[in-house]
């Protein structure tokens, strides 16, 4: 049943993407890469605004005290199967804001992560690179 | 009016389509805002702290993330700063080429403001085309400075990449594509009955309001506030350069649309200045040794005042690092204005300020007399300003 559910998100994966604390370097990226010169939107990718609606979460930012909370309770309310994408590096590992007094140094710590796009931050051609990567994931029926 | 017309929902933290994590608590009374509270801290991640351990080359790149978008404002400020302190003459040449990024920038930035605010009105064809004509932006400054977003430019003591005759012909190539492509978003935005009907008389800043809340950068400018940095406190290269600041007395979204577009094409013709009239000659000076003193720098970041204070008591890592951006000035004013105004106009108001954050998913509302619980998502909530488009056109 799952690899039948798997199979019919390929052509169509919805991200939510929230900022766990990062500088928006990572978000206008992702927007970059949603918007008319890249146009993600022709694989079936797109932004939705709710996470009941959503098969990825992609997080940007090195997950905030404030925000650790939230991005819980997001991932708790996406439905299964759920796939969780990091885009940045302060996302994967803390980055250039390592060892500050107010981050977990990454979203792993938070929820667990299926694909990592490293970057400072990683081009919209990266990050739809990245995309591609999951659904290749997805094929191989993980 | 009694109490049990209240309901109070809390906007945020997250959104889906842009930017940073933010709170705003609002107690509406029907559709209409009575109270708001703009709750801050979502994406603090404590760079002033972190800054303490890094020396001073460093800290620029630290300080360079403190915002994607006005990055180059951030790690130029920070630079200037610490020149203050190393008491160092910066190349003229090297001066420029910052005042070529700044605008870029600026560019960049104000493009991509607009977009955002026609993707909260409902209008995503213009979203896409302003996105689109950004693009020729981002080509220019990846080319410049070899990344598109943090562009690790400054160096202390001048900057790290040249313009060579190359790069020139490219980025005067790049920047005719946008010249006309300006005109026509000009067209659309201040001809388009969409636009008009959702901006014009929403969210007025009184230029009274203006000066109580301390706004900074374009939201001043659009309240009368004839300030600009640029002007006033000539920075970089802005002494020997020709432009105008733009300033309009309407205060409301309508304006500071008119008024970003007009510094759009400052902003072109201060880079055709900067590239016609670039002085040769070395673009760094070496800065190198343990520091001591204190200094601030103020520049003109794309939303408005930028402050950075440092502090070296004979070391390489500052004692003490201290930032202020303009959103922070600029959101005190959005929340003043939000009272009075449709639930549905909360994107558009809060937009309007280019904020660096513009969240409205998630919006809990909770009615107080019946404790019941409903959850808005953001996508219900720009539904519901789009509705407000479509009714107002029709």
């Amino acid at each position: 049943m799952k690899s039948i559910t798997n199979w019919s998100r390929q052509k169509s994966l919805w991200l939510l993407h929230m900022n766990t604390g990062s500088c928006n370097g990572c978000d206008i990226e992702i927007l970059a890469a949603l918007t008319a010169r890249l146009d993600a939107e022709r694989f079936g990718v797109k932004l939705v605004g709710s996470p009941r609606h959503a098969d990825v979460l992609v997080c940007t930012g090195p997950v905030t005290i404030k925000m650790m909370d939230a991005v819980k309770k997001t991932y708790a309310q996406m439905p299964e199967p759920k796939f969780v994408v990091v885009v940045g590096s302060c996302g994967s590992t803390g980055g250039v804001f390592r060892g500050g007094y107010n981050i977990y140094d990454g979203v792993e710590k938070a929820i667990p992560v299926d694909l990592y796009i490293p970057g400072c931050p990683p081009k919209p051609e990266a990050v739809i690179m990245g995309v591609a990567k999951l659904i290749e994931k997805l094929n191989g029926g993980s | 009016m009694s109490k049990r017309d209240y309901t109070e929902f809390n906007l945020g933290p997250q959104h889906p389509a842009l930017k940073e994590p933010e709170t705003f608590r609002v107690v509406v009374e029907g559709e209409r805002i009575v109270k708001a509270e703009a709750i801050l801290g979502h994406t603090h991640r404590g760079i002033e702290k972190v800054a303490e351990q890094r020396d001073y080359n460093k800290a620029l790149y630290l300080a360079e993330r403190i915002c994607g978008i006005c990055s180059f404002a951030h790690n130029a400020n920070f630079a200037r700063a610490v020149e203050f302190v190393a008491d160092v003459e910066v190349p003229e040449r090297a001066q420029y080429l910052r005042v070529l990024v700044a605008e870029l920038e600026r560019l960049h930035s104000h493009m991509l403001w607009l977009g955002v605010l026609a993707h909260e009105i409902g209008f995503d064809t213009f979203y896409f085309l302003v996105w689109n004509d950004r693009e020729l932006v981002m080509d220019a400054l990846e080319t410049l400075t070899g990344n598109r977003v943090n562009y690790g430019m400054n160096d202390i003591g001048g900057v790290r990449a040249d313009l060579t005759p190359d790069i020139k012909g490219l980025l005067m190539r790049k920047l005719d594509e946008l010249g006309p492509r300006l005109e026509k978003i000009k067209e659309i935005a201040l001809k388009n009955k969409t636009v008009i009907s959702r901006t014009k008389g929403v969210g007025v800043i009184s230029n009274e309001l203006a000066r109580k809340t301390c706004v900074t950068g374009p939201t001043a400018r659009s309240s009368g506030i004839n300030w600009d940095l640029r002007r006033d406190q000539p920075y970089f290269a802005y002494g020997d350069l020709d432009f105008d600041v733009k300033v309009s007395t309407d205060g409301d979204v309508y304006s500071k649309i008119t008024l970003r577009i007009e510094e759009l094409f400052e902003s072109m013709r201060i880079i055709q200045q900067v590239l016609e009239h670039l002085p040769e000659g070395r673009i760094k000076t070496d800065v190198r040794g343990k520091l001591d003193g204190s200094a601030v720098s103020r520049i003109e970041a794309p939303r408005g005042e930028n402050f950075h204070y440092v502090d070296f008591r004979n070391s390489k890592e500052p004692y003490r690092m201290k930032v202020r951006a303009p959103t922070y000035a600029n959101v005190v004013s959005s929340v003043e204005v939000l009272v009075g105004h449709y639930i549905s106009d909360i994107p558009v108001i809060v937009a309007a300020n280019d904020p660096c954050f513009s969240c409205t998913d998630r919006t809990l509302v909770i009615d107080r007399d019946t404790e019941r619980y409903q959850i808005l998502t953001a996508k219900e909530l720009r539904k519901l300003s789009i509705e407000t488009t479509k009714e107002e056109i029709m």
